[in-house]
């Protein structure tokens, strides 16, 4: 999949992440702030950095802004957010593809 | 030097007679010299002691460059007093090296925070740190270490003269001329004044500062005239509307009724639950809730409760007013609803911190405490629990009375939710130890209930109540399972704040800590 143009999902209510992304052309450029960051930071990098993977997003600026989302949320904000960016249409998601 | 709840203490804090814990009752039987005060002769008789502002007050009481001055913090977030005062001595009179001796520090003494950031007071001893303060001590910006006291470990070392108080500053809701003060009979009105009684005893010099000057005899008093020196009258002491903050709160949230539920069924599955018990609950959501299930089992069993302890709230004063309280010892009201209760309730009467929980008295009423029920941030394998810092290591909590309730009762009870947003509240070891797990029997969380297994004797209660419960690394392994195991916090070697145990002794240390960076 690819950053088309910039979109948002999530929130930044408690137990939440807000995941934007914009389009970029020096690869992937990934910022994280978190309210558990000493805890969770190197776990949440890590979800991110999978999910873009398993999407295969290869460039793109995300900007991550988590409030003790758990994994499966962070994973859900981050496929949300690229597949508005590229307008992908509900027929369109890899349902049981990359989003499983 | 490593103590009893595994701790390392920098040899270089263990100076002056000070030692590394070493188990709830260590000092039990020792003998302590009492501090006394320098207190300045009143032999002319004067027509008044009022003084037209803080500074007047401040400057007959002497104070100076180097000094420590002290105030209750009663009002909780709306206390005016303490902010009027630092800003005098601060700004006004240009003083430096200043210690602050509080009974907490919170949003409501913000302004501490920025003498703190400018190097103008370079102590703090307080049994709670939040909002701002918090930060910066943790920053690092203080001179030395911050002193964290538990609320019987500072009428304790206020005694030992371990902290000596230059200028007290008391908030008074009402005051005659001569300094006879209460926290009643003004026009805002906090009830108790048990966390300021004992600094006008052991104070050099007392200032009371009221909203509302009353005629003399001002009685009963709890800040008496032969222990004050001046007396300023200033427009509002403090907002009362803001004591009752979210920490004090009925809740309406079913995962906190059930844990409150639950914690009253365990309070009822032991022999201590019984005609002439007693109890005390702190002002979290689920703990406060409890008082609602326990009534049901008292009207049940057809007993009653001999005294309620410690930080008193409107749900305690209803079970009083339905005669199933005998007494209400009070040290601190959390609603309108107990400060209106505590001057028209004969038997609910205020008592102050050293009454309450002094370890080193000849014993406070904690030690007849059947029940205590208590919130916590984090509890670890061990049963240890953190009630002052964050899992980002920063300061921001209060022992207030955790650790001398847990020690001095028969039960301690611990509810918490096992997860709080991705933080695990169970985990393997806390980040602060604020109260020794060998103090803490029972934990209930909304996943399950663990007993500590020191307490063999309750853990049979619960079965024979066919109570479920779980053992702890159960609930730390589903706590883990929902939102992953925590790195561990990465600290620098400075220390910024020492967690004194109740008795004086080292339990923890907090560390500044390291920058985050995500590689």
């Amino acid at each position: 999949m690819k950053i088309i143009k910039p979109a948002l999902a999530g929130t930044l209510e408690s137990s939440d992440a807000q995941v934007s992304v914009e389009p970029s052309t020096d690869g992937l450029e990934v910022s994280i702030e978190s309210s558990v960051m000493n805890q969770y930071g190197r776990q949440i990098k890590a979800t991110v950095m999978e999910t873009l993977g398993r999407l295969d997003v290869t460039s793109g600026r995300i900007t991550v802004i988590d409030k003790g989302a758990l994994d499966g949320t962070l994973k859900a904000r981050v496929e949300c957010a690229v597949m508005r960016s590229e307008s992908t249409s509900e027929a369109g998601i890899p349902w049981g593809g990359a989003i499983r | 030097m490593l103590n009893a709840v595994g701790r390392e203490i920098p040899a270089e804090l263990l100076v002056d007679g000070k030692e590394v814990y070493q188990g709830k009752f260590y000092m039990d039987g020792k003998y302590v010299k009492k501090d006394s005060p320098r207190s300045r002769r009143a032999v002319t008789p004067v027509a008044d002691k009022l003084c037209a502002t803080i500074r007047e007050a401040a400057e007959k009481c002497g104070a100076h460059d180097g000094m420590t001055f002290s105030f209750h913090t009663e009002f909780r977030d709306g206390d005016y007093v303490s902010g009027m005062v630092a800003k005098v001595l601060i700004e006004e009179m240009g003083l430096k090296d200043i210690t602050v001796a509080a009974t907490s520090l919170g949003t409501a003494q913000g302004i501490i925070a920025q003498y703190i950031e400018q190097g103008r007071i370079v102590g703090a001893q307080t049994s709670g740190v939040r909002g701002p303060i918090g930060e910066v001590i943790s920053a690092g910006k203080l001179a030395t270490p911050a002193i964290i006291r538990s609320h019987g470990g500072r009428p304790r070392a206020i005694e030992a003269g371990e902290v000596h108080i230059d200028i007290a500053f008391l908030a008074c809701a009402s005051s005659d001329p001569f300094g006879n003060a209460r926290g009643v009979g003004g026009k805002n009105n906090f009830g108790s004044m048990g966390f300021g009684m004992q600094d006008a005893q052991y104070a050099d010099h007392t200032v009371v500062v009221t909203d509302t000057l009353v005629e003399a005899p001002n009685v009963p008093a709890s800040i008496r005239a032969i222990d004050v020196d001046c007396v300023v009258v200033v427009d509002d002491i403090g907002d009362a509307t803001r004591i009752s903050t979210k920490e004090a709160r009925m809740t309406d949230n079913p995962r906190e009724l059930m844990m409150a539920e639950n914690v009253a069924r365990v309070i009822a599955a032991t022999p201590y639950f019984a005609d002439g018990f007693t109890f005390q609950t702190g002002v979290g959501g689920p703990s406060l809730a409890v008082n609602r299930f326990l009534e049901d089992h008292m009207v049940e069993r057809g007993i009653t409760m001999r005294f309620a302890l410690g930080g008193t709230s409107s749900a305690i004063c209803r079970l009083q007013d339905r005669g199933l309280v005998g007494h209400i010892l009070d040290t601190q009201d959390f609603d309108q609803g107990a400060i209106d209760h505590i001057s028209t309730h004969p038997d609910h009467h205020e008592i102050d911190l050293s009454e309450y929980a002094n370890p080193a008295n000849k014993g406070a009423y904690v030690n007849q405490l059947d029940f205590v029920v208590l919130a916590a941030l984090e509890v670890d394998l061990h049963f240890n629990v953190n009630v002052i810092t964050g899992s980002d290591g920063i300061l921001r909590g209060a022992p207030g009375g955790h650790p001398d309730t847990a020690a001095g009762s028969k039960c301690c009870i611990i509810v918490t939710p096992l997860t709080r947003g991705r933080m695990a509240t169970v985990c393997d070891s806390v980040v602060t130890v604020t109260t020794p797990g060998d103090c803490v029997d029972v934990l209930v969380t909304d996943y399950g209930i663990a007993v500590n297994p020191l307490r063999q004797d309750l853990i049979d209660c619960l079965d024979r109540a066919g109570i479920p419960h779980v053992t702890i690394e159960w609930l730390r392994d589903k706590a883990y399972g929902l939102v992953g195991t925590p790195d561990p916090l990465e600290w620098e070697d400075q220390v910024v704040a020492v967690v004194e145990a109740r008795d004086g002794t080292i339990l923890d240390v907090v560390r500044k800590i390291k920058p985050f960076v995500l590689s």
